[in-house]
C-alpha cells in the first residue's frame, strides 16, 4: 500500500492492463505504462499501431467514438480515468492538442477563453491575463497582440497550431496530450511547437505522438515504441536511439520498415 | 464509325441545349411574371399616387371614387408575419437542434418524416382546421366576439413555416463539420455548451436563411388565412382583430372585378409589393446561404 503511494507520486499516470476494442477488433493489447511527472514521453510507431487511440482513451476521448471499448486502469493521480469519473471534469485535466489545427469559429480571444469561461476557472477580469499567457507559453503572442479580435481562421496552420496549444493551457491542465502535432506543419512552424513543448514540460506532464521518429529524438525524454497495438518497449530517449533492446525497435527507428 | 461519331456529337449537342433551356425557363418565367405584373399593375399609380397607394389607410376598392390605400392590408399581413415567425422560429430551430445533434438515429427519422409530412398537408386543410378548431379556441380563450383574428392565424401559419424552417436548419446544423464537436468537448465543454456556443455560431448563416424562407412561405400563403383571420380590411392595433392579408385580398376580390378597370389594376399592385417583399427576402436568404456555404470550406 506504501509502495503504492509513492507510486503515485513519482507517476501522473500508471497504466495497467490497458486493452482497447473496436467491435470485435482488438486495437491495444493489455498495455503497461507509466508516465513520470513533468516529462515528455514520446509515442512512436507505424500507422494503425494504436498510438492515436491509445492518447485519445486517456482524456475518455474515445467515448466519442461508437462501438470502442476499454479494459484495464488508466490511474491519473491513483484514480481511474477509464471508471466512473466525470468526463467534462477529466478533460479540464488532461488536454489534448489535434494533429489538425482546428480554431473554433469565433475570434483568436474567444478561442483562447471558451474553456475557461465555460469553466468559469477564473474571474471575468482575469480573463485577458489568462489569455496572455497562454498565449506567450504558446510563443504566439508577438504575433497576434494587436488582432486578438479578428477571427482565428485568419492565422496560418502553424499560428492556428500554437493557437490551438493556448487553447488548451488556458484550461490550465495537468497532462497535455499531443496527437501529432506537427504532421500538417513547415519545418520552422514545427520547431517552434517544439520549442513551446520543451518549456511546457516544467509545469505539465506531456505525452507526444508523433509520426516523426526524429521529432521524438529531440524533445522527448523518454520514448516509447507501439507496434500494432504492442507495447514493444519504453526507454530513455538516449539509450532508446543509441542502443534499443529489441530488434523490432531498431528497424523502426534505422527506418528499415514503417 | 465516322457517321456514328457524327450522330453522337449532334445527339449531345441537342442534350446540352435542352437541359440549358429547361435551366433558364425558371428565370424566363419569373421575368415574364414580373413583366405582367408591372403591365397590368403600374397603372394602378396613374389612379393613386404611389405614396397613397402604399400608406393610404383606407382600402374601399368598391365605393364612388374608390379608394385603394394599402396600409390595412400591409398591416394584415405584417401583423400574421410577425406572429407565426415568433411562434415557429424559437420551435423551429429548436426542433432542428434536436433532430441534428441529440435525437437518436430512430428519433431521427420519425421526427424527419413527421416533418415532411406537415409540409405536405395542403393549406386549405390547414385552414379548414383553423376554421373549425383554433379560432373557436381562441375566441373563447380571449373573450373576443370572433376567434377570427390575426393571431388564428399566425398560430396556423407558424405550422406552415415550420417545415421549411426545420429542415433547412438542420441540414446546416448537420453540415458543422464535426471536428468542432470534438475540438470543443476536448476542452472540457458538455454537450448543451458545444450547442449553445460553437454550433448556433457555425451554423448561423443558415439558421437565418431557414428562417427568412420561412418568412417568405407565410408572406406568400393565401388560402388558410383568408379562412381564419376574418378578412377585415382594417389597420390591427393587436393581434386580437380581424385582419386581412394583401395576399387574401386578392384572391377574394378578384373574380369579382372587371377585367382592365381600375379595381382589377390595384388588385395587380397589390401582388406587385408582394413580388417586391418576397423577392427581398429571398435575396437575404441567399445571402447568408453563400455566406454558410464559404465558412465552412
Amino acid at each position: 500500500m506504501v509502495d503504492e503511494r509513492r507510486t503515485h507520486t513519482d507517476y501522473k499516470f500508471v497504466i495497467r492492463d490497458l486493452t482497447l476494442f473496436y467491435g470485435e477488433k482488438r486495437i491495444l493489447n493489455s498495455l503497461d505504462l507509466s508516465v513520470r511527472r513533468n516529462e515528455i514521453l514520446g509515442i512512436i510507431g507505424p500507422a494503425n499501431s494504436g498510438k492515436s487511440t491509445f492518447l485519445r482513451t486517456l482524456n475518455r476521448m474515445i467515448d466519442l467514438t461508437p462501438l470502442v471499448r476499454a479494459e484495464g486502469e488508466a490511474l491519473l493521480d491513483g484514480v481511474n480515468v477509464l471508471g466512473n469519473v466525470d468526463v467534462h471534469f477529466l478533460r479540464r485535466r488532461v488536454g489534448i492538442v489535434f494533429a489538425l489545427p482546428l480554431p473554433l469559429p469565433l475570434s483568436i480571444f474567444d478561442n483562447v477563453a471558451y474553456g475557461p469561461r465555460r469553466h468559469r476557472s477564473v474571474q471575468r477580469g482575469e480573463l485577458p491575463d489568462l489569455v496572455e499567457r497562454s498565449l506567450q507559453a504558446a510563443f504566439l503572442w508577438d504575433e497576434v497582440k494587436d488582432r486578438l479580435h479578428e477571427p482565428a481562421m485568419n492565422l496560418s496552420g502553424g499560428q492556428q497550431q500554437r493557437l490551438c496549444i493556448a487553447r488548451t493551457l488556458a484550461v490550465q491542465p495537468e497532462v497535455i496530450l499531443f496527437d501529432e502535432p506537427c504532421s500538417g506543419l513547415d519545418p520552422i512552424s514545427t520547431a517552434r511547437v517544439e520549442d513551446a513543448m520543451r518549456v511546457l514540460k516544467e509545469q505539465y506532464t506531456l505525452i507526444l505522438v508523433t509520426n516523426l521518429v526524429a521529432q521524438a529524438s529531440r524533445v522527448s525524454d523518454r520514448t516509447a515504441f507501439f507496434l500494432s497495438g504492442d507495447l514493444v518497449e519504453v526507454d530513455e530517449t538516449e539509450q532508446m536511439f543509441r542502443k534499443p533492446s529489441d530488434q523490432r525497435t531498431d528497424d523502426y527507428i534505422a527506418g528499415r520498415f514503417g | 464509325m465516322h457517321q456514328r461519331s457524327r450522330f453522337d456529337s449532334v445527339r449531345e449537342f441537342i442534350v446540352e441545349k435542352t437541359v440549358l433551356l429547361s435551366g433558364l425557363a425558371s428565370i424566363v418565367f419569373v421575368l415574364l411574371i414580373f413583366v405582367f405584373l408591372l403591365k397590368e399593375g403600374l397603372r394602378t399609380f396613374g389612379i393613386v399616387s404611389l405614396e397613397d397607394f402604399l400608406l393610404g389607410r383606407k382600402w374601399y376598392p368598391i365605393s364612388s371614387p374608390p379608394k385603394f390605400g394599402i396600409l390595412p392590408l400591409i398591416g394584415g399581413t405584417l401583423a400574421v408575419t410577425v406572429g407565426a415567425t415568433l411562434l415557429s422560429v424559437p420551435f423551429g430551430i429548436a426542433s432542428a437542434f434536436y433532430i441534428a445533434e441529440v435525437a437518436g438515429p430512430r428519433m431521427k427519422e420519425m421526427l424527419k418524416t413527421g416533418i415532411e409530412l406537415l409540409a405536405a398537408i395542403p393549406s386549405v386543410v390547414i385552414g379548414f382546421l383553423g376554421m373549425v378548431i383554433v379560432a373557436p379556441f381562441i375566441g373563447d380563450l380571449f373573450d373576443l366576439p370572433t376567434g377570427q383574428t390575426a393571431l388564428s392565424g399566425a398560430v396556423m401559419l407558424s405550422l406552415m413555416a415550420m417545415p421549411t424552417i426545420v429542415s433547412i436548419a438542420e441540414d446546416a446544423i448537420t453540415a458543422i463539420p464535426g471536428k468542432y464537436r470534438e475540438a470543443a468537448l476536448a476542452l472540457g465543454a458538455t454537450r448543451w455548451e458545444y450547442i449553445c456556443r460553437i454550433a448556433v455560431r457555425a451554423a448561423a448563416p443558415g439558421i437565418v436563411a431557414a428562417v427568412m424562407l420561412g418568412i417568405g412561405r407565410v408572406i406568400g400563403e393565401t388560402m388558410a388565412v383568408m379562412m381564419i383571420t376574418g378578412n377585415s380590411a382594417q389597420i390591427p392595433h393587436s393581434l386580437l382583430q380581424p385582419v386581412r392579408t394583401m395576399t387574401a385580398t386578392i384572391a377574394a376580390e378578384m373574380g369579382e372585378t372587371v377585367p382592365g378597370g381600375d379595381h382589377y389594376a390595384a388588385l395587380f399592385a397589390i401582388g406587385l409589393v408582394l413580388f417586391v417583399i418576397t423577392f427581398f427576402v429571398n435575396l437575404v436568404a441567399d445571402v447568408f446561404l453563400h455566406k454558410d456555404r464559404g465558412t465552412v470550406q
